[in-house]
């Protein structure tokens, strides 16, 4: 008997002994016949535990894993421009003049740049006070019936594939937009308005949100000091909510930047700086999009389709930043 | 007087903003279904798509959409699962766990078109897959991974803490009780969760356009041996879905009848997304019942 096994005996003998009210099971097993195999070593139970700690921490790493190399991959590759091709950082961000190929290093993609960045505020500046009256609408307004209907209508939106929407964009904002304004109808301003019909579901239901989150109590107290409803959502409600408001815009902000495939059907695909809203342009998405089956993987042409999405990638952690940022000041 | 006058002006503004929007969404689920719902036939459904001339169909579109989405769910539910589990249990509040939120909230945020480009600079070129389902399917589960991860959390939270301490008194360890005891009362909202990110894998194309491709191969569908490059089963072919099919016939296409071919496609994914998006409420409230005895939420 190992030393320890001979201690564990010890307090059996010692729990018997100083025992008040005899313990009939104890007294019936004895000392000499415990099972010290059992008591020493970890149970079932611990070796079960170890087993579903470790499987489901394996996911977890499985997944950060895949973040570091996507990170690592798309860095790689959207890197090698300027490191192994030298092209100049300063003219890939203001250079508008974007002709990679035939051996010249003509790769600015500021008209890129430009145009994603200006579909991407303007459909958020009009989809915003939309979602805004929309979501104050179906908390502060109306009945819970028709409150709940308008949410299932939201989240069906949502749901919506988005070369659904690039489709619809291209058989009847386009041919409208050429009738209005002539030209193709290709442009920032088509892509502008599906990008408003595509983001709108996703900033109201995350506005929704914000106003159910702010306390009922406060709406009372407003109520009680004689405000009208309106001066109750202006002075209360809204400014409440407002950090939650930001953030559910930069959220659709963040899906605008990234939307490929209905932008790409729509806005013309000429990579030129835009001069108005309805002559044919490109984003860095819709580049990406039409132009990567088109190269060759190692060239320049491909690696400066690479950088686009390595910009892209770091404009969506921008986002992401952003949303913490505003987040952190609730 | 001045409140008063504000307080109506701001109400019969929203609820002019509200008449604009909902006669937007209107527009755009009627537009949808009424252009494209009478050319949906048995014809079309069953038939396979052609590269030039009018009337093709879009059966192989449809199978391959349904198989790339059970492929996808099943390589990403045991892995959601797994890390939704220990998010919502074994997750201590420490900067690793902040930083593993992080992570997945990055992943979720990532436009899909560079999750698709991913997919394809590691699956079609570096590991030789080439355009296949498989790489499609490993794509998509990217793409889905921190969407059901999160949904599966949610519903893992829901369970009341009573529960989980009812299996601990009864000696069960902590792995035990989650399997025993958490994972089957929050099953209706697993579930609930798997569908709707169906949904959203169903209609996804960007990231499929690079990684299972945009044309499909001649495919038997009474060739059951999955090695066979004209299997149906076979997870190396290429493979072209419904979303992929409407974005390709209207940018590269040269059929004929491209408008009437992606109305349709587009009424069928629409619905597709509504049988999904009911099917996933009425599941979850009936399973809800079923287990737990309870009216529904």
């Amino acid at each position: 008997m190992s030393e320890k096994e001979t201690d564990l005996q010890e307090v059996v003998n010692q729990a018997l002994a100083e025992q008040k009210v005899p313990h009939v099971k104890l007294k019936k097993i004895g000392p000499n016949s415990v099972d010290i195999e059992k008591l020493t070593k970890p149970s079932k139970e611990t070796h079960q535990e170890y087993w579903g700690r470790g499987l489901t921490l394996l996911a977890i790493f499985l997944i950060g894993l895949l973040v570091v190399s996507i990170i690592g991959f798309v860095g790689e590759h959207g890197l090698a421009t300027f490191f192994s091709d030298h092209v100049n950082l300063f003219s890939f961000l203001f250079s508008s003049d974007w002709n990679p190929g035939a051996g010249n290093k003509h790769v600015g993609a500021a008209a890129m740049i430009v145009t994603s960045f200006a579909v991407t505020l303007i459909a958020a500046l009009i989809a915003a006070p939309f979602a805004i009256a929309v979501a104050l609408f179906m908390t502060e307004y109306s009945s819970a019936k028709s409150a709940n209907f308008l949410q299932s209508v939201t989240e069906l939106l949502v749901g919506i594939p988005s070369v659904v929407y690039g489709f619809l964009g291209l058989s009847v904002v386009v041919p409208a937009i050429r009738m209005i304004f002539g030209g193709t109808g290709f442009g920032i301003l088509a892509a502008t308005l599906i990008l408003f019909v595509m983001v709108l579901p996703t900033i109201t239901s995350l506005t929704v949100d914000a106003f159910k989150a702010v306390p009922d109590e406060l709406r009372k107290s407003s109520a009680a000091l004689g405000a009208t409803r309106w001066q109750t959502i202006y002075h209360v409600v809204l400014r409440a909510a407002t950090p939650r408001i930001l953030t559910a815009i930069i959220f659709g902000m963040a899906r605008a930047f990234g939307e490929a495939l209905a932008v790409q059907m729509v806005i013309g695909n000429a990579v030129l700086m835009p001069y108005n809203l309805v002559s044919p342009a490109a984003t860095l998405t819709s580049q990406l999009t039409s132009q990567m089956g088109n190269t060759v993987m190692g060239t320049l042409p491909n690696n400066a389709l690479w950088s686009l999405a390595l910009l892209l990638l770091l404009m969506s952690l921008v986002f992401n930043f952003l949303v913490r940022l505003v987040g952190k000041k609730r | 007087m001045n409140a008063k006058r504000n307080d109506k002006v701001a109400t019969a503004l929203i609820y002019i903003f509200v008449g604009i929007v909902v006669l937007i969404l209107a527009g755009i689920l009627g537009d949808i279904l009424i252009a494209g719902v009478p050319h949906l036939s048995w014809h079309f459904l069953s038939s396979s798509a052609s590269s030039f001339a009018a009337g093709g169909g879009v059966r192989d579109q449809l199978f391959n959409s349904l198989y790339l989405l059970v492929l996808t769910i099943l390589i990403s539910l045991p892995i959601a699962l797994g890390a939704a589990i220990y998010l919502a249990e074994y997750a201590k509040d420490n900067w690793l766990t902040r930083l593993i939120r992080t992570t997945i909230e990055i992943l979720s945020s990532l436009p899909s078109i560079v999750v698709g480009l991913f997919g394809y600079l590691l699956f079609v070129v570096q590991f030789g897959l080439g355009f296949s389902i498989i790489s499609g399917a490993l794509a998509l589960t990217f793409f889905n991974l921190p969407i059901l991860t999160s949904n599966i959390e949610q519903a893992i939270n829901g369970v009341s803490e009573s529960q989980r301490e009812a299996g601990l008194a009864l000696g069960l360890s902590n792995w035990k009780t989650i399997r025993g005891i958490v994972l089957p009362a929050a099953l209706p909202g697993i579930l609930t969760g798997i569908i709707l990110s169906a949904g959203r894998v169903f209609g996804e194309a960007a990231a499929l356009i690079y990684t299972a491709g945009q044309s499909g191969s001649t495919i038997d569908y009474s060739n059951w041996n999955i090695f066979s490059p004209t299997s149906f089963l076979n997870v190396m072919r290429p493979a072209e879905t419904l979303a992929v099919h409407i974005w390709k016939v209207n940018t590269e296409g040269i059929i004929p009848d491209a408008t009437l071919v992606s109305a349709a496609t587009s009424a069928l994914l629409v619905i597709v997304v509504i049988i999904f998006n009911f099917g996933a409420r009425t599941l979850g409230n009936w399973l809800y019942r079923k287990l737990t005895a309870a009216k529904a939420k």
